[in-house]
C-alpha cells in the first residue's frame, strides 16, 4: 500500500459521539476499521477536547472505550470528494490520500442554523453553540456582558456554562412563549431523557440568570464589533441590552453534503436510513444527527447500531432498536416544542447580509427565484462555506431548496486533486 | 506545568499554553476582527466548528486558514485583516 | 389580445440574449424563451473569456470583431458583469511553441489586434507565479474576462428596454418550419422568424444541426487576488484542442474580479453525463501545477462540468437553417460563445433587417453544412 492509498473494511467519517460509538461497535469484529475526523481532536462538538475536567462522564467513558478499541484514527483529515463507490479522496494538512472502503458510516453531525437579522454579521455575534465551543477552548469571558438568545435547551446550557466561566450573562431570551413551553415541559417527563430540561432551568435560576420567554433578537448594534442587541416580544415591546457578546441559537441542521454527494436519498432534510442505519446507497450507512437532529443519546445508539450492522453483528444491533425508538420520540417532541416563530423569518431589511461569504444582501436575493438563480446571479452560496449557512437561511426565509452538492465536500488544495488515483488498487 | 509556545500575531509576539486553539489565542490578544469581508466589513468567529470560515486568517503566508480549527504552533506567523 | 412577434429566440444563453438585444434595438418585436433561467446552461458553466483566436482566418475575423463590440460596450456594463480587460497571455513552454509565438504575433497584428511578444524575463515579470522554465509568451492586451450569467442578464435587460419579452421556465417542445414554436404546455406561438439559439439543445429542435456537446471541467478557487494577472493559456493548447476525437486537457487559468481563480480546461466528446471525470480532472490539475507550481497549495471551493455546443469545423452556425428560411440558427460556438455573442447578435440582426454586416457572414452560414459532411470526426 502506498502513502497515497489506504484500504479499510469499514470507514467511519466523523469522530463525534456517533462515530466513536460506531467505531467501538465495529471493532468488536475481525474487520479493519478507520475513523477520519476533520478536527485535530475527537469527541465532535459535544465532547471536544476531552480534558477530564470539562467533559461529562459519558464523554470520558466513550473516549476511553474509543481509545481502547482497535479502530485506526486519522485526525485533521477531511473528505474532499467521492471518486467512485468505495473510494474517497481525503486530505490532511500535509497531503492527500485515496481511501478505499467496503462499507462507510457517515457520522458527520450537525451544524447550527443561523437566522439573518440586521447586525448579525458583527464580530462578537456568535452561534450559541459556537460560543459554547469557543468557551470550552478558553475564549476570554471574564467579566464579559453576554446575551444568549434564540430557542431550545441549548440556550440554558450555554448560559450556565458561560456564567461558570466568568461571563456576566445578562439575559437568556427564549423565542418560544411561556404557554408553549409549559405544555412542552409537561409532556417531557414521559419520554425519558427529559430531566435534563428541568435541571437546566433550575440551574439557570440558581445561577441568577434571567430566563425570558417570548423574546427574540431583532437587531445587533455596533460598527466594527457588537455593542448591544435589541430584543422584541410578541406584543411589539422592545428591549435594548448593552452587551459585549451575543450567542444565538436557532436550532441545529444536519450536515448533508457528503450524503448528497454519495447520492443518498434525503427526505425532509434528513438522510433516509433503514432499521440498520443503511442509506439508499449500497455500502453507505449513516448515524446520528444527519438522520435527524436528536443529540447525544440518539447519536450513540445509532452509531452503535451502524457499527454492528456493517460488521454483521445483527443481534447486538437489534438489541438497541428499542432505546433508539425512545430517542426518536424525544427528538420529535423537542422539535415541536421549540419550533421557530414566523416573526424570525421577517427580520431582514434590504441591506441585511444573508450570504456572509459573498456579502449577498436580502435585496439582491429578492430578485432571484430560487437558490440556483441566486447562485448564478449573486454568488449566494458560492463562497468557501459552500452555502452551508445561506442555504439553510434561504430555505427558512424563502422556502428555497438546495438539491445537490458540488464537490469538493470541503475546500481542498489543487494539489490534492492531482494526487487522486482513479484506478482502484 | 504545561508547556508554552510563542507565535507572532500581526507582528507582535504572543505566548500561549500548548494546545491553545488559535482563534482563542487571537481573542486573548485582543483581536475582534479576524477578517474583512468581500465588501470590507469586519468579521469574527461565528460557528466555532469550522463551517462558516468567518474566523479565517493568514497563517505562515497561507490565506484563508480557519483559526477555530487550528492549534497554535511554535513560531507560527499569523496575520488578521486589520 | 394577440401579439405577433417578428422573432422568437429559443434559448436565453448569452448568444440568445445578445441576439435579442440587437434584434430589438433594430426595431424588431422579440420574444425570448428558455426552459430554465437566463444563462443557466453553457453560459453559466463557462469561463467568460473575451478572447481573439486565430485557429482560422474566419475565427479571427469573428473573435476580433466581437471583442471590439465588447470593448465598445465595456463602459456601459454594470459592476456585477465584472468586465476586466486583463489580456490573454499565451504561454510558450518549448522552442516549438516559442516559434508559434513569432508567427502568431504577425497574424494578430495584421488583423488589427494589438499583440506583443514576451521574452522569458518579461513573461515572469508579468506572471511571477509561472514555472521559471517557461520560455516566453504572446500577450494580447485587449482581451478581457467577464462573469457570463450577469453579462447575459445585462443583455436581456437591454433587449427588454427595447420592448423584447422574456419568458423563462418555458420549455420549447418543437420549432415549426413555418415560423412557430410549440411550448411545453402544448400551446403555440407564431413569429415571422424563429431563431434557434438553444446551444447544445439546438439539434433536438431543428434537424440537421451538426452540434454536439463537448464536455469541459472547471475548478474555482477561494480568493487569491493578484496570484494570476492575465487569462493564461498554454500554447500546447493549439496541439491538443485541435483534436476533435480524443479527450484533452490544457493549462488555462483566469483571474476573476473577485480574486478567485478559474482553472481549466478539458475537452471531451461522447460523455453527456453531469458527473466529474476524475481522471481528466486530475490531469487538468497536474497541468495547472506544472505551469504554476504554487497553484497546488491554493484552496478549491468548487469543481463542475459544462457542455460546449461544438461543430465539426469549429465555426458557429449563424443564419437561415437548412430546413426553412423561417428557422434560423445561432449556435455551435463551442468555447467561444461568450466571446463571440455580441458579434453573433449583430450579424443576426444585420441579416434580418438587411443591413450590411461588418464582416463576411458566409463562413458561418449553416448552408455550408450539408447532411453529407455533418459527421464529426
Amino acid at each position: 500500500m502506498s502513502d497515497t492509498t489506504k484500504h479499510f473494511d469499514i470507514v467511519i467519517v466523523g469522530a463525534g459521539p456517533a462515530g466513536m460509538a460506531a467505531a467501538v461497535a465495529a471493532s468488536q469484529s475481525h474487520r479493519s476499521v478507520a475513523v477520519i475526523e476533520s478536527n485535530p481532536w475527537t469527541g465532535g462538538q459535544l465532547w471536544r477536547r476531552p480534558d477530564a475536567a470539562a467533559t461529562p462522564r459519558a464523554g470520558r467513558h466513550w473516549h476511553a472505550r474509543f481509545k481502547a478499541c482497535k479502530a485506526h484514527l486519522i485526525t485533521e483529515a477531511s473528505v474532499g470528494d467521492s471518486i467512485a463507490p468505495g473510494h474517497l479522496l481525503v486530505e490532511t494538512p500535509a497531503s492527500a490520500f485515496n481511501l478505499f472502503y467496503d462499507r462507510l458510516i457517515m457520522a458527520v453531525g450537525a451544524r447550527e442554523q443561523f437566522m439573518p437579522f440586521p447586525g448579525w454579521t458583527l464580530p462578537n455575534v456568535f452561534g450559541a453553540g459556537g460560543l459554547q465551543l469557543l468557551a470550552k477552548s478558553g475564549w476570554p469571558l471574564q467579566g464579559k456582558r453576554v446575551v444568549v438568545a434564540g430557542s431550545g435547551p441549548l440556550l440554558l446550557a450555554v448560559g450556565a456554562q458561560l456564567r461558570k466561566r466568568g461571563a456576566r450573562v445578562l439575559c437568556i431570551a427564549e423565542q418560544t412563549s411561556l404557554k408553549h413551553l409549559v405544555r412542552f415541559g409537561l409532556t417531557l417527563p414521559r419520554l425519558g431523557p427529559s430531566k435534563l430540561w428541568q435541571a437546566l432551568v433550575c440551574q439557570s435560576q440558581l445561577l441568577g440568570v434571567p430566563y425570558r420567554t417570548g423574546y427574540w433578537p431583532i437587531q445587533a448594534h455596533g460598527t466594527d464589533r457588537l455593542e448591544g442587541v435589541t430584543l422584541r416580544r410578541a406584543n411589539g415591546a422592545t428591549w435594548n441590552v448593552t452587551c459585549d457578546m451575543l450567542g444565538c441559537a436557532f436550532g441545529m441542521v444536519p450536515n448533508l453534503e457528503l450524503a448528497r454527494l454519495l447520492g443518498c436519498d434525503i427526505e425532509q432534510g434528513t438522510v433516509r436510513v433503514d432499521t440498520w442505519q443503511k442509506t439508499s446507497v449500497n455500502q453507505v450507512y449513516c448515524a446520528g444527527e444527519p438522520t435527524g437532529v436528536g443529540g447525544m443519546d440518539r447519536a450513540l445508539i445509532e452509531g452503535q447500531i451502524a457499527g454492528y450492522a456493517v460488521t454483521d453483528q445483527p443481534d447486538k444491533a437489534r438489541a438497541l432498536f428499542g432505546p433508539r425508538q425512545k430517542t426518536h420520540d424525544f427528538t420529535r417532541v423537542l422539535n415541536q416544542g421549540f419550533a421557530l416563530r414566523d416573526e424570525l423569518r421577517t427580520l431582514t431589511t434590504p441591506d441585511t447580509i444573508v450570504c456572509r461569504c459573498e456579502d449577498v444582501t436580502a435585496a439582491q436575493l429578492a430578485c432571484c427565484d430560487d437558490f440556483r438563480t441566486a447562485r448564478l446571479y449573486t454568488r449566494c452560496g458560492m463562497g468557501p462555506c459552500q452555502g452551508r449557512n445561506c442555504s439553510t437561511a434561504t430555505h427558512t426565509l424563502y422556502g428555497w431548496e438546495t438539491e445537490f452538492s458540488r464537490p469538493p465536500v470541503t475546500p481542498i488544495r489543487v494539489r490534492s486533486l492531482v494526487d487522486l488515483s482513479v484506478e482502484k488498487e | 506545568m504545561s508547556k508554552h509556545l510563542t507565535l507572532s500575531v500581526n507582528g507582535r509576539s504572543l505566548t500561549v499554553p500548548e494546545g491553545t486553539v488559535l482563534a482563542v489565542a487571537l481573542a486573548e490578544a485582543g483581536v475582534t476582527q479576524f477578517r474583512r469581508s468581500v465588501k470590507g466589513q469586519a468579521r469574527g468567529p461565528l460557528c466555532g466548528m469550522g463551517i462558516c470560515f468567518e474566523c479565517s486568517v493568514t497563517i505562515d503566508g497561507k490565506l484563508h486558514q480557519r483559526s477555530c480549527q487550528t492549534l497554535c504552533q511554535e513560531g507560527m506567523e499569523v496575520t488578521t485583516d486589520e | 389580445m394577440s401579439t405577433t412577434y417578428d422573432v422568437i429566440i429559443v434559448g436565453a444563453g448569452i448568444v440568445g440574449c445578445a441576439c435579442a438585444h440587437q434584434c430589438s434595438q433594430a426595431g424588431l418585436k422579440v420574444l425570448i424563451l428558455d426552459q430554465g433561467p437566463v444563462g443557466g446552461q453553457s453560459t453559466g458553466a463557462g469561463m467568460g473569456h473575451i478572447v481573439t483566436m486565430d485557429d482560422s482566418p474566419d475565427q479571427l475575423a469573428l473573435t476580433h470583431y466581437a471583442r471590439r463590440l465588447w470593448l465598445e460596450l465595456a463602459e456601459d456594463l454594470p459592476a456585477h458583469v465584472e468586465f476586466q480587460r486583463c489580456g490573454t497571455l499565451w504561454v510558450a513552454a518549448d522552442a516549438e511553441e516559442l516559434d508559434a509565438v513569432k508567427r502568431k504575433v504577425s497574424v494578430y497584428q495584421s488583423a488589427g489586434s494589438k499583440a506583443q511578444v514576451l521574452d522569458a524575463r518579461t513573461l515572469h515579470e508579468e506572471e511571477p507565479h509561472l514555472n521559471p522554465a517557461m520560455l516566453g509568451g504572446l500577450l494580447i492586451p485587449e482581451d478581457a474576462v467577464l462573469y457570463p450569467p450577469n453579462a447575459a442578464r445585462y443583455l436581456v435587460d437591454r433587449a427588454r428596454s427595447f420592448g423584447a419579452e422574456l419568458r423563462t421556465g418555458v420549455a420549447v417542445r418543437q420549432i415549426g418550419d413555418k415560423g412557430s414554436v410549440t411550448l411545453g404546455d402544448g400551446s403555440s406561438v407564431e413569429a415571422g422568424l424563429i431563431l434557434n439559439a438553444a446551444g447544445c439543445g439546438a439539434p433536438a429542435l431543428t434537424p440537421h444541426v451538426p452540434v454536439r456537446p463537448r464536455k469541459g471541467h472547471l475548478v474555482v478557487t477561494h480568493r487569491y487576488p493578484g496570484f494570476v494577472r492575465h487569462q493564461m493559456i498554454e500554447l500546447g493548447y493549439l496541439k491538443s484542442a485541435h483534436s476533435v476525437s480524443s479527450d484533452s486537457v490544457a493549462f488555462n487559468v483566469q483571474p476573476r474580479a473577485t480574486g478567485q481563480i478559474l482553472i481549466g480546461s478539458s475537452r471531451q466528446y461522447g460523455d453527456d453525463s453531469q458527473t466529474i471525470h476524475h481522471g481528466l480532472l486530475s490531469r487538468m490539475m497536474a497541468q495547472a501545477c506544472h505551469y504554476m507550481p504554487e497553484i497546488g497549495a491554493l484552496s478549491v471551493t468548487r469543481t463542475w462540468v459544462g457542455f460546449r455546443p461544438a461543430t465539426p469545423d469549429k465555426r458557429p452556425l449563424i443564419g437561415p437553417s437548412l430546413v426553412s428560411d423561417k428557422v434560423w440558427l445561432a449556435t455551435g460556438h463551442e468555447g467561444l460563445g461568450i466571446a463571440t455573442s455580441l458579434a453573433t447578435g449583430r450579424l443576426v440582426a444585420d441579416m434580418i433587417v438587411g443591413r450590411t454586416p461588418e464582416i463576411p457572414i458566409a463562413p458561418y452560414s449553416p448552408a455550408r453544412v450539408t447532411q453529407e459532411n455533418v459527421v464529426h470526426e
